[in-house]
């Protein structure tokens, strides 16, 4: 990158930068006739001056001028006005000076803002563009919260001062020294006097400022490096908790942010001192006028004119001179803050624009052997890996490679995807080097999955799908606003030198997974899925979570069929007594009072879990029902029941999670709340208590709790009351509730609850696991499996995937790699997460669908354990960095190599 | 059958009777209560033990497999603790055990029973007692096999 911030504005913007040094020097025009007219004014009509006579009129708007050698023309001889109307015609011509003198401002500063921002958008784009193009080792070294800090937060200054980095010092300066020859024209060796202390501002002040400059540089490596240590925290929480050093976590960051506050304080100090200094040059001036030209006027050597309009033009070289004090230290700060970044983002052997460039079509598939050629590999420390290694993988040759601790499989694993690079030798396709090959041909003609999963924070499908993104291969249609809208993208993102690629397009490449669009796509998903074993969690995440209407539509459609198809099956299996269906007017014995009443999913917070008790509307239907005294009544036996049994143990205590009634924390709470209500009659209870109370019995549940408070009488007053709360619901709870009814479905409930349609009984301890069993059935039978894994796919794995366990990351990793149907697919211990069964039966799957269709992909497999390379054709042995032992599986254990004895 | 009387029928049970009545209302509210039909399984000899159950109504089989197939070698009555073992010894279930008619039980989760053992030593004693008592049988079984041979 351009190591000069000068040039590099000055290479992206002159058109811009002169077209705005223009524009400032043509608002210079209106702005002096502004500084003129109020003198005009004043003198002419307000005091009379040329309106000696009554009636009398002055030109307005007279053009004339004095040409050299021509003598006087005339241009336009003026409207002539008397004094009221000229007052007001002058007063009008102020007027208008004063709103082009600010639509000029307005513009400029509109400009110099876009100016900046577009460049800063495209110093961005810059340096993300470099990471993407950093070798591997690279990443090895540095914080990833360090670059996202750079790339935010440390360049952003330049924004606000690249509008200013060539028109502010041409116009100050231009002011500077038009008050000087102002001054030098007066009096000659006054003039000296200015000139001299201007000059010794000028050395001095930038020679102060050294020290400013390299606390500037320190106060940002030091703010990058604090940010770089809170990222690693949140990144290693775990580690934190785990080994009890948040403390030393706590001095590591008071001690940075001590260092920080006194680079900042002493760069404050530095800075006030400096202008200090600066304001007192500045004052010295006058001082020195009035002692030497009052000298001289005394002296009579100077009149007091020249005196006095010497001090009144000094008057104007301050503040441009201040400004320009300013702005320096401005283009030093930001000087310092982009060579810092710019540093930082120089690096060597950065990979070639041309590797990473957009290509549309598909290659052609790798048809050449891959091979290392003398590859020699070291990791970081400088240890070697791998030892001048000669081999060839053929295409369509399954190869397993069975390593010692120190083999260095997992590092020929790595070189063969390009995440690290060779130390000597090469990687080769065919006779091209593989570093050389663009990775549109990598990138879509092999695969590589590891154990070190990366997942980015989005859903399953779009990690698993993201192996499929390479180029936008469609163009989206735009019309009205939002053609606007993207011309006008296009138009920016041109401006500030990054790309037009359309987010927007579909980038998923169908063609490679199998597919031809997004309708059958979702095949061979299903059948990646299904190879990794991955389906069966993703269903269960399907059935856990609510399902997004506006995709999912036909589940919603056969809602009633599915509820239907549950019923008769469990009917037929005799197992009805499992589920206690929800209807409409009956009390369901299996749902919590709170339930019953509601009846329906909170689809907001206003009837959600406590708010509900609260609910002053629900509070009234309760009221009207007779249930308000009834349910405080079984909400003070249940507190009674509950801080009986609970009050003793200690709050950690795992008893608690059967307390579904109150956490632990709220034990002593409610503890004194019953003591001070225990006698009290209900009338005098408030509000708020009375809620408190009420909320208890809401979770109550008899065949569960079985404090025996629920009766037949009961029962029904709460349907009843549930009809109550139904009937009169207010407009602004409409969109609070979404009422059970068993011909709809419920947006704000899980799948799984839309299926059941009622509780699953509290007295069968593997109800859950067979009803979950029966449901896949019912869905598969239904032709609904599909839309349910979909569901599932929406799950938002998390930051960095941790909403997954690490098998299900590995799985998914795995599937990714496959879903691209690549020719060479390459895995390197990819399911080291899982026990030895899982990984047989995964690998045993990969192997299949990998060569589903015809397709014989090359695939090279970094085994845990050497009995799984029983099922590839090909072993390939390393120890110390050195290949041993190459063969069939069949020979080399006929052999007495290493193998063999990894094998036994 | 309610939580109150539910701990009169724990009370019953040899195990818990020198336990205080709030301790094992404690105990049965923690534990789930769980019904099965006549025929069906609480749990298979192999299992992993995960819990303890005590009959509070209903007959239940205690069934150990052979090369014959299964054998029944108890029956369990109401107020009778079964799968306990299993618990304290972190080992697998050593029998099956059968509903014979409609059954009603509690359900003691291990690591509730295990907590319990901690914090009522009278319990734990209790538990020896009868794990001696029973150990008594099996040696005296043992020595008339002997001599019977």
């Amino acid at each position: 990158m351009e190591p000069s911030l000068a040039r590099y504005i000055w290479t992206h913007t002159k058109k811009q930068q002169l077209w705005i040094l223009m524009i400032v020097v043509l608002s210079m025009v209106p702005y002096f006739m502004s500084f003129d007219l109020p003198k005009l004014i004043v003198n002419g009509p307000i005091q009379g001056g040329g309106f000696e006579q009554p009636g009398a009129t002055q030109p307005f708007m007279r053009l004339h001028y004095n040409l050299p050698f021509i003598g006087e023309v005339q241009f336009f001889s003026g409207f002539q006005l008397d004094r009221n109307a000229t007052l007001f015609a002058l007063s009008l011509v102020f007027l208008l000076l004063v709103i082009i003198n600010g639509l000029f401002k307005l513009y400029i500063n509109t400009y110099k803002g876009r100016l900046g921002e577009r460049m800063l958008r495209r110093i961005r784009f810059d340096l993300v563009d470099r990471v993407l193009r950093f070798p591997p080792v690279y990443f090895k070294r540095v914080k990833s919260a360090e670059v996202a800090t750079m790339v935010k937060d440390e360049v952003e200054p330049l924004g606000g001062f690249i509008g200013d980095a060539f028109v502010q010092p041409v116009l100050l300066g231009g002011q500077a020294l038009t008050a000087m020859l102002f001054i030098m024209v007066q009096n000659v060796w006054l003039g000296m006097i200015a000139a001299v202390i201007v000059g010794i501002q000028i050395v001095l002040i930038p020679r102060m400022r050294r020290r400013l400059i390299v606390l500037g540089r320190e106060r940002q490596l030091t703010a990058r490096a604090l940010s770089g240590r809170v990222g690693e925290i949140v990144d290693g929480i775990g580690a934190v908790h785990v080994h009890d050093t948040s403390n030393y976590e706590r001095a590591d960051i008071a001690a940075r942010l001590g260092l920080i506050f006194k680079i900042r304080f002493d760069l404050y100090q530095w800075k006030f001192m400096v202008k200090f200094l600066n304001n007192f040059l500045a004052q010295l001036t006058p001082f020195l006028f009035y002692m030497i030209g009052g000298y001289l006027v005394i002296q009579g050597r100077l009149d007091v004119g020249q005196l006095v309009a010497v001090i009144g033009a000094y008057k104007d070289l301050p503040g441009p001179m201040k400004e320009l004090i300013d702005w320096d230290q401005a283009r030093q700060d930001v000087q310092v803050k982009y060579q810092q970044v710019v540093e930082q983002f120089t690096v060597e052997d950065l990979i070639a624009p041309r590797i990473g460039a957009l290509t549309i079509d598909d290659p052609a598939p790798m048809t050449n052997p891959l091979s290392a050629v003398s590859l020699s590999m070291v990791d970081d420390g400088g240890a070697m890996l791998l030892n001048r290694i000669s081999l060839q993988i053929k295409p369509g040759e399954t190869v397993a490679l069975v390593s010692t601790t120190t083999g260095g499989a997992e590092a020929l694993a790595e070189a063969f995807a390009r995440l690290n690079w060779p130390d000597s030798g090469r990687v080769a396709s065919g006779a091209d080097d593989l570093l050389e090959l663009p990775e549109a041909v990598t990138g879509r003609r092999m695969s590589y999955a590891s154990s070190d999963v990366f997942l980015f924070q989005a859903s399953l499908r779009d990690n698993l799908l993201y192996g499929l993104k390479h180029a936008p291969l469609t163009s989206v249609p735009y019309d009205g606003a939002a053609a606007d809208q993207r011309r006008w993208n296009i138009q920016e993102a041109r401006r500030s030198g990054n790309p037009e690629l359309d987010i927007h397009s579909d980038w998923i490449n169908y063609a490679s997974a199998g597919a031809t669009g997004p309708h059958d796509l979702f095949e061979a998903v299903r059948r990646v899925l299904d190879a990794v074993v991955l389906s069966r969690d993703i269903l269960d995440l399907g059935l856990r979570s609510s399902a997004d209407l506006t995709r999912h539509t036909e589940l919603a459609r056969r809602i009633v069929e599915l509820r239907a198809a549950l019923r008769t099956r469990l009917e037929h299996e005799g197992l009805s007594g499992l589920v206690a269906p929800f209807e409409p007017g009956a009390y369901n014995k299996e749902a919590t009072i709170g339930q019953n009443l509601l009846f329906g999913a909170a689809a907001g917070p206003e009837l959600a879990d406590r708010a509900l008790a609260a609910n002053p509307y629900f509070a009234s239907v309760l009221k009207q029902a007779g249930l308000d005294r009834t349910f405080y009544e079984m909400g003070m036996e249940i507190a009674e029941q509950a801080i009986e049994l609970f009050a003793d143990l200690p709050p950690d205590h795992q008893f608690f999670q059967q307390l579904a009634f109150m956490s632990a924390e709220e034990i002593p709470a409610y503890e004194s709340l019953l003591q001070r209500l225990k006698n009290r009659p209900y009338e005098a209870v408030s509000e708020s208590d009375r809620a408190m109370i009420v909320t208890l019995s809401f979770a109550y549940i008899e065949p569960r709790h079985r404090f025996g408070l629920l009766s037949d009488e009961l029962m029904s007053k709460i349907v009843a009351a549930r009809n109550r709360f139904y009937e009169n619901l207010p407009p602004e709870l409409q969109n609070a509730v979404e009422r059970y009814d068993p011909a709809k479905y419920i947006a704000a409930a899980t799948v799984m609850d839309n299926v059941l349609f009622g509780r699953v009984g509290n007295n069968h301890p593997d109800a859950p696991d067979r009803i979950r069993s029966i449901v896949y059935d019912i869905l598969d039978e239904l032709g609904l499996y599909a839309e349910l894994l979909d569901v599932g796919l929406d799950f938002n794995v998390g930051s960095g995937g941790r909403r997954l366990t690490g098998g299900q990351r590995q799985k998914l990793d795995v599937a990714r790699a496959l879903l691209k149907r690549p020719d060479f697919l390459i895995l390197n211990r990819p399911l080291s997460a899982l026990d030895q069964r899982m990984q047989d039966k995964v690998l045993r799957n990969v192997l299949e669908e990998a060569r589903r269709d015809g397709h014989s992909p090359a695939i090279v497999w970094v085994v845990t354990n050497p009995a799984m390379a029983m099922m590839f054709d090909r072993v390939i042995v390393f120890d110390s960095g050195q290949l041993v032992e190459d063969g069939t599986h069949e020979t080399l254990l006929a052999g007495s190599g290493i193998f063999k004895e990894l094998l036994s | 059958m309610l939580l109150k009387d539910e701990v009169g029928m724990l009370q019953r049970v040899p195990l818990f009777s020198g336990i205080e009545p709030t301790k094992l209302k404690l105990l049965a509210f923690t534990s789930d209560r769980v019904s099965y039909g006549a025929g069906q399984i609480l749990f298979r000899q192999g299992d992993e033990g995960d819990a303890a159950y005590v009959i509070l109504s209903g007959r239940a089989d205690i069934l150990v497999d052979s090369d014959s197939g299964p054998i029944k070698v108890a029956e369990l009555m109401p107020n009778s603790i079964v799968g306990e073992i299993a618990i304290l010894c972190n080992s697998s279930r050593t029998a099956t055990v059968r509903a014979a008619s409609p059954l009603e039980a509690l359900r003691i989760r291990k690591d509730h029973f295990l907590r319990l053992m901690k914090e009522f030593p009278e319990m734990t004693i209790e538990i020896l007692r009868v794990l001696a008592d029973r150990l008594n049988h099996t040696t005296a079984d043992l020595i008339d096999a002997r001599s019977a041979k």
